[in-house]
């Protein structure tokens, strides 16, 4: 099983590209599962179910924040997809909170950002970027050629070592690389654990516990399928 | 890279018929044209163009660089210089970045030794394209239709310093034409105009002619055609100064109208 976890601000195409994504994996002969995790209202499972008859899911992190909802199911989603006969989970993220950042280490992370957000934005946003290994720049059919240019050099000067591509979405041009890197990526290896320090609080994930699946963490927690409930003394 | 030249190796129209022009070659110091009607394609041509089209976009068409096919993941992915600029009908300034401290920061993207230097050449050459100045001071989403379609063109020219140069239909934005390609003609690069004016076609090393998604067929002026855009733009020349008439607020008379023929000798 492989993992690849898209995160980015609100629309800024992560669908779209995604869509792309899954077309060409399926044309390459992958079966890919795909999982989105929004607050309140994602259609992209039925977009997916549509479109390409993968297996896909949503979850609703309601009061929790989504990138501590995503610590919590995604043991159970990968073994969802597992039993889905798929060999990929392809998980889009909320994107909302900007201080968590979703990556998984041995899994592939990749963010999703807009050409037009204006050319301070890689300056903005922290760990979503800087823990990501690839960052997809959209929207470029709609800024200048300059433009994109410093908001590439601002993504590098932000995230050295990370690999951009860019992309108009509504084609999926230019987004082979993004392909080629996720059929390259390697099979996860259990325990999971998050990348990056979450922000400071009071549950598990939040003190710096970072093993992935809701049965590691005491607390407000939840499973997959169900509601949140509190473990613990 | 050091690209010498660029070939399209064709693919299909929107029938799914080959295209009748099998490949097409641009080389370093090339200005070409794509003409044909509204749909036909040409935004797309140029749009393979831009993405190193490797039988992956909707007209299946393939570019090689220097003869060689092109690892798009080299030549596009990862790279600050990107070998092509697109100045397409969409493209915008977002910026609201004064002009000069845009163009610094880009300058120094483009890890120019001498900044100042290179963005007083893209003011200048920005100011040759436009009837408007360009005030440096103002930001870059105030500047005009016109403006934009010249500070892009500059700015990918100079400071982009992009070895191929797309523009998408420039001629209604209020660009000097004539002065545009005797400006560009003094860099070695590849310009490919798509465009329905028939002065920038008629100045074009050669044209390739568009209809139902496909290349039909290449036209190199020959002689004669010459001599014909040279009357062609004698007559431009006349409607430019009516036109420049009208919008200054004036009244035309035959008797101008008259004068000018006469001077270029269409009437006695
Ligand atoms: N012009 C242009 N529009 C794009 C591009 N990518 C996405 N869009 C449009 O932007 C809007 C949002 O795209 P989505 O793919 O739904 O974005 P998202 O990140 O999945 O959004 P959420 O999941 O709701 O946060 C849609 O209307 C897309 O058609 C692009 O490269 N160019
Ligand atoms: N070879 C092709 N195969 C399939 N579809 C094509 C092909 N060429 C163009 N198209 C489609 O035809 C439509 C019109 O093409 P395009 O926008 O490139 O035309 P255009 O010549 O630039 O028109 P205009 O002069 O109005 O700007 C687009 O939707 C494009 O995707
Ligand atoms: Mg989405
Ligand atoms: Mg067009
Ligand atoms: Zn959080």
């Amino acid at each position: 099983m492989k993992l690849v976890i898209c995160a980015g601000p609100a629309t800024t195409g992560k669908t779209s590209v995604l869509r792309h994504v899954v077309r060409r994996l399926l044309k390459k002969g992958s079966s890919p599962s795909y999982l989105k995790i929004d607050v309140l209202y994602a259609d992209e499972q039925a977009i997916m179910e549509r479109e390409f008859a993968i297996p896909s899911k949503t979850v609703y992190s309601g009061e929790l924040c989504p990138d501590h909802c995503n610590v919590m199911v995604l043991g159970d989603a990968l073994e969802w997809a597992e039993n889905q006969k798929s060999d990929l989970l392809l998980v889009e993220t909320a994107g909302l909170c900007l201080r968590c950042s979703p990556y998984v280490e041995g899994s592939l992370g990749f963010v999703v950002l807009e050409a037009t957000s204006g050319m301070n934005l890689p300056r903005k946003i922290g760990p979503m970027l800087t823990l990501a290994d690839m960052a997809v720049v959209t929207k470029i059919d709609l800024v200048s050629q300059a433009e994109r240019e410093v908001f590439r050099a601002r993504i590098k000067e932000s995230a050295r070592e990370i690999r951009v591509v860019e992309t108009d979405a509504l084609y999926g041009t230019g987004i082979d690389p993004l392909i080629k890197t996720i059929s390259e990526a390697k099979e996860i290896v259990f325990p999971l654990y998050l990348r990056g320090n979450p922000p400071v609080g009071t549950c598990t994930i939040c003190v710096g516990k970072k093993e992935i699946g809701w049965k590691q963490h005491f607390g407000v927690v939840r499973p997959l399928e169900g509601e949140i409930f509190y473990r613990g003394e | 890279m050091k690209i010498d030249s660029i070939k399209i190796m064709g693919g299909f129209d929107k029938s799914g018929a080959n295209e009748a022009v099998e490949e097409v070659i641009f080389k370093m110091g090339d200005i070409a044209s794509i003409v044909g009607p509204t749909g036909c394609g040409k935004t797309t041509f140029i749009n393979d163009i831009e993405l190193f089209a490797n039988g992956d976009t909707p007209s299946g068409r393939k570019l090689l660089i220097n003869d060689l096919p092109v690892n798009a993941d080299e030549a596009v992915s990862d790279r600050h210089d990107h070998p092509v600029a697109l100045i397409s009908q969409h493209t915008n300034f977002l910026s609201d970045l004064p002009v000069q401290d845009f163009l610094e920061i880009h300058g120094s993207v483009r890890q120019h030794q001498n900044i100042p230097s290179v963005v007083e050449e893209t003011l200048e050459f920005a100011n040759k394209l436009t009837g408007e100045p360009l005030i440096r001071e103002s930001p870059m989403t105030e500047l005009s239709g016109g403006q934009t379609r010249a500070l892009l063109i500059a700015d990918a020219v100079i400071i982009g310093n992009a070895p191929i140069i797309l523009l998408d239909e420039i001629e209604n934005a209020g660009i000097h034409r004539t002065r545009a390609l005797q400006l560009l003609k003094q860099y070695e690069k590849i310009f490919i105009f798509v465009t329905h004016d028939p002065r920038i076609a008629l100045l074009s090393d050669f044209r390739i002619v568009m209809e139902n998604g496909g290349m039909t067929k290449i036209i190199v002026g020959d002689e004669d055609e010459k001599a014909v855009a040279k009357e062609i733009s004698k007559l431009d020349d006349v409607l430019l100064h009516f036109r420049t008439r009208i919008r200054s607020g004036e009244q035309l008379t035959s008797h101008e109208l008259v004068a000018h023929l006469k001077s270029l000798g269409y009437l006695t």
